[in-house]
């Protein structure tokens, strides 16, 4: 769990052409600020003519990860960090901290008490929500300022391929034949995402799985396929090679609706052939936040720079290479129609959670 | 033979003389980084990975795991010189490494470490290159039960080995389970002994740890006994590389038993930490000279050094052809290989030749130019002991602080490494051993996750660790390892009925 792989990509929605709304007021605001960035302010104005925020990075920028080197946040946030330099997005550094400990806990906690510091900002995974539940640490989202939603993060029901099943309704079918805790799942970690699914499966389809929680979701796809578990919820980019050199068979893809990538991956099939579950009869609907976060505190005029700059990353070509290998779900939210999703996926956890008996009493 | 022909098409793509200059930066930027306390191979690949990102994967790979290279390498060095390990895995080379550089024979106890480093490395480069897809099928039959004998492998055959009382050795373990507990239970999800603290969220990070037990320990006791560094008579030309090299081929028993040890421990994947503590226990169990381990003995130095690099190196096969990390460097060069657009596993050795041949051409090529890099350095590294020590110590206790301070980037962490820089010291002096601490700490964490899974995979059942012929194997194994000592004394008691003077072994 320190150690959470975590990739994911992209495909194309609706929401990939964004409108520049201008919801804040970009109004001069600081004269001391401002002054301070002059230089960084025409260098950037120079580059990008239509970027004339109010407010810019007077020093450098540090992006927390709450987990640990290598896995998916960690990509993601190196990633952008590195679209960023390549592409002059910023004129002050942006810097990757990893703050890892009890579950991300550390990089929370130590955002929620960054009051009024723009300079210090987090990408959050699914224990945004989980951590504070599991292990009553008390954060939550609404210590913080959202800034945006970059992206969500799929997830694929795999078996391996010298498994009978074929869908999601076989599958269901065979756990409740073998009986209680009899089929394996394997996951990254434990009481987050992956442990979330089992337990949001087993409560809609009357199963009992015996989970078993791994380090990463690397080594959760090796372990399927070497037949040590039944079934994983791998992210996309995690299994997708397995998928390609046949050992892996995806069943269904948690989201609302299908992968939008048509593209052929493995054996005549894409992403889009894979059924939801829900239309497969598995009433479980599951996706990972991808989001971008500051301390409390921050002006408009701080959070629209940001917004803005994660809209340039988007647009440009590395991001929608790497959306689409890891086959990401590419919502874009910002604004209070992030913190609608927000309040809704915590409900979402909170009601999963209580329900599996992972809330911290 | 297919194998040898990309390789050849492998060195090809090495021609490029961008690709030279890389690989060259790589190895320099890596030795830095493996001799800076703290600052170990994972992280330094992790800072640098941003900037690989308008090369081509394959300059960028190998520039990347020329940094692990140089890294492995420099590890050995402030072991030997201040018995401060620069990397996890040069802590088993303290033991023997610094004795030798008090007895004023630092240059040949790096040149000895240098070389099997290179050795071991060689071993497994040439394991990836002839043997990679049977190797690759063969880590996918690990599963938490094979991963716990493993480290049961690498406990039973470090423990009961000491000349210190077993009731010594015990204490000290559990002391190092018991801070390896702390922290996130990554069964449960849920916290351990934190106390309410947000600091203790971390945990007890094995490097701070180290930092403190071994560097600041060591000078402490230094100051204790004359502020004075032992063996600056060290001598310092050239030659000594030389003179070292004839009398290595005498241990090739060690470094071959080194390189085997580390290369399965690469690829099952354990990593290169537990591979050589495994590899020292076994070395000093078997050697002739077991009675002369830990006073500064050769042997002791070759062992940990082969082991340490054959896993380092290996372990990026499982992350290839598999997407397992076989180490944390290896996880951070697995994210490297995605953003580069990517896709580690079974397909990459087939759609991605010219990469991965690359890579493992500039294995060889990185370990030589690496090999030349720390050689030339040696005499140069020994004389740093020539420094007086009122100058070089505040430098060393800087430089372990700001290591320490770079593993989490927490005040705190330099607060720990103080605290356990006393213990270090405090252990000395009470001649308790510090080895089955670390090692627990070290090892601790991943032992209990696998056997609880383990657990969980057979609902509570200890036979899974008889189930198949290779759990079966690696436990018995284990099991014998750790009664060797007993049988030994017992079978020597009946044929000579006499009294077997060996010590008893701490049984857990």
């Amino acid at each position: 769990m320190k150690d959470v792989q975590r990739p994911r990509c992209a495909r194309k929605t609706p929401f990939d052409s964004f409108t520049f709304k201008k919801t804040h007021g970009r109004r001069p605001h600081r004269g001391s600020i401002a002054g301070g960035t002059a230089l960084a302010g025409a260098l950037g104005l120079l580059l990008l003519p239509n970027a004339a925020n109010a407010w810019e990075p007077t020093k450098s920028v540090e992006f927390v990860v709450p987990a640990g080197t290598g896995g998916g946040a960690d990509q993601m946030a190196r990633m952008i960090q590195g679209i960023i330099q390549k592409n002059n997005l910023m004129a002050q550094p942006i810097v990757v901290i990893n703050k890892s400990g009890g579950a991300g806990a550390e990089g929370f906690l130590d955002v929620k008490s960054s009051n009024r510091n723009p300079h210090k900002i987090i990408i959050t995974l699914s224990n945004l929500f989980t951590t504070p539940l599991a292990t009553g640490v008390p954060f939550s989202w609404k210590d913080m300022t959202p800034v945006a939603m970059l992206a969500l993060d799929n997830f694929v029901l795999w078996v391996n391929t010298e498994a009978p099943q074929k869908s999601a309704k076989e599958f269901v079918e065979a756990a409740k034949e073998g009986g209680a805790n009899r089929f394996k799942m394997g996951g990254t970690g434990s009481k987050q995402e992956d442990q979330i699914i089992t337990a949001a499966i087993e409560q809609s389809a009357g199963v009992t799985f015996t989970y078993v929680p791994y380090k990463g979701g690397g080594d959760v796809a090796a372990q399927l396929v070497g037949n040590h578990i039944n079934s994983s919820v791998n992210n996309p980019i995690e299994a997708v090679s397995q998928w390609r050199a046949g050992a892996l068979r995806p069943l269904c893809v948690f989201d609302k609706e299908r992968i939008p990538l048509k593209e052929p991956v493995a054996d005549g099939k894409s992403w889009n052939s894979i059924p939801t579950c829900k239309e497969s009869g598995l009433d479980v609907e599951y996706t990972m936040l991808r989001g971008i976060f500051m301390g409390p505190g921050v002006t408009p005029d701080q959070i629209a720079y940001y917004v803005d700059l994660f809209k340039k990353v988007r647009e440009t070509d590395e991001w929608k290479d790497f959306m689409a290998k890891g086959a990401f779900n590419v919502s874009f939210k910002t604004g209070d129609e992030f913190k609608t999703w927000l309040a809704a996926a915590e409900t979402q956890h909170k009601t999963l959670m209580d329900k599996a008996g992972f809330t911290k009493q | 033979m297919e194998a040898l022909g990309s390789l050849i098409h492998g060195f090809g793509v090495l021609a490029d003389p961008m690709n030279i200059a890389y690989m060259f930066i790589g190895i320099t930027l890596g030795v830095l980084i493996g001799v800076l306390p703290g600052l170990g191979g994972a992280n330094g690949v992790a800072i640098l990975l941003p900037l690989t990102f308008s090369m081509s994967p394959t300059s960028a790979i190998i520039m990347l795991s020329c940094i692990y290279w140089g890294a492995l390498f420099g590890g050995a060095i402030t072991s030997v010189l201040f018995n401060i390990p620069g990397e996890p895995w040069s802590v088993a080379t303290t033991f023997d490494g610094h004795p030798m550089a008090q007895k004023g024979h630092a240059g040949e106890a790096l040149t000895a470490a240098f070389t099997s480093s290179f050795f071991g490395a060689f071993v497994a480069v040439l394991l990836i290159t002839f043997l990679a897809p049977v190797i690759a099928g063969f880590a996918l039959r690990f599963g938490p039960a094979e991963f716990f004998a493993v480290q049961l492998l690498t406990f039973c055959s470090f423990v009961g080995m000491g000349s210190e009382s077993p009731f010594k050795v015990l204490s000290a373990m559990m002391l190092g389970f018991a801070l390896a507990a702390v922290g996130l239970d990554s069964v449960t999800g849920e916290l351990r002994m934190t106390f309410g603290s947000v600091e203790l969220l971390r945990g007890f990070d094995f490097l701070i740890a180290v930092i403190g037990l071994f560097g600041i320990g060591e000078i402490l006791l230094t100051m204790e006994e004359g502020l004075a560094f032992k063996g600056k008579s060290a001598k310092i030309n050239a030659k000594v590389v030389w003179e070292t090299w004839k009398s290595l081929p005498r241990y090739w028993v060690t470094a071959i038993r080194g390189s085997i040890v580390g290369c399965w421990m690469g690829i099952t994947p354990g990593g290169a930490t537990p591979a050589s503590f495994m590899s020292y226990g076994l070395a000093k169990r078997f050697s002739r000279n077991r009675q002369n381990f830990g006073n500064g003995e050769v042997e002791g130095v070759v062992a940990p050094e082969t082991a340490a690099h054959a896993a380092g190196t290996s372990a990026l096969l499982p992350m290839l052809t598999l997407g397992i990390p076989g180490s944390p460097t290896a996880a951070v060069l697995l994210g490297g290989l995605l953003i580069w657009g990517l896709q580690p596993g079974p397909l990459l050795f087939v759609e991605q030749k010219e990469f991965v041949w690359g890579l493992i051409a500039s294995m060889y090529l990185g370990n030589i130019a690496g090999l030349i890099v720390v050689l030339t350095t040696v005499p140069v590294f020994a004389s740093i002991l020539r420094i007086p020590f009122s100058i070089i110590a505040p430098v060393i206790v800087v430089i372990c602080a700001v290591g320490a301070y770079t593993v989490h980037n927490a005040f705190l962490d330099i607060v720990m490494m103080l605290v356990f820089g006393v213990v270090g010291y405090v252990f000395k002096k009470l001649s308790y051993p510090l080895a089955p601490l670390v090692l627990a700490l070290v090892l601790g964490d991943m032992a209990e996750s696998s056997f609880r899974q383990a657990m969980l995979v057979s609902q509570g059942d200890l036979a899974i660790f008889w189930s198949n012929p290779l759990v079966g194997g690696i436990v018995t194994l284990a099991l014998a390892m750790l009664f060797w000592p007993l049988i030994s004394t017992l079978l020597r008691k009946r044929q000579s009925r006499q009294d077997g003077g060996t010590h008893a072994i701490p049984v857990k």
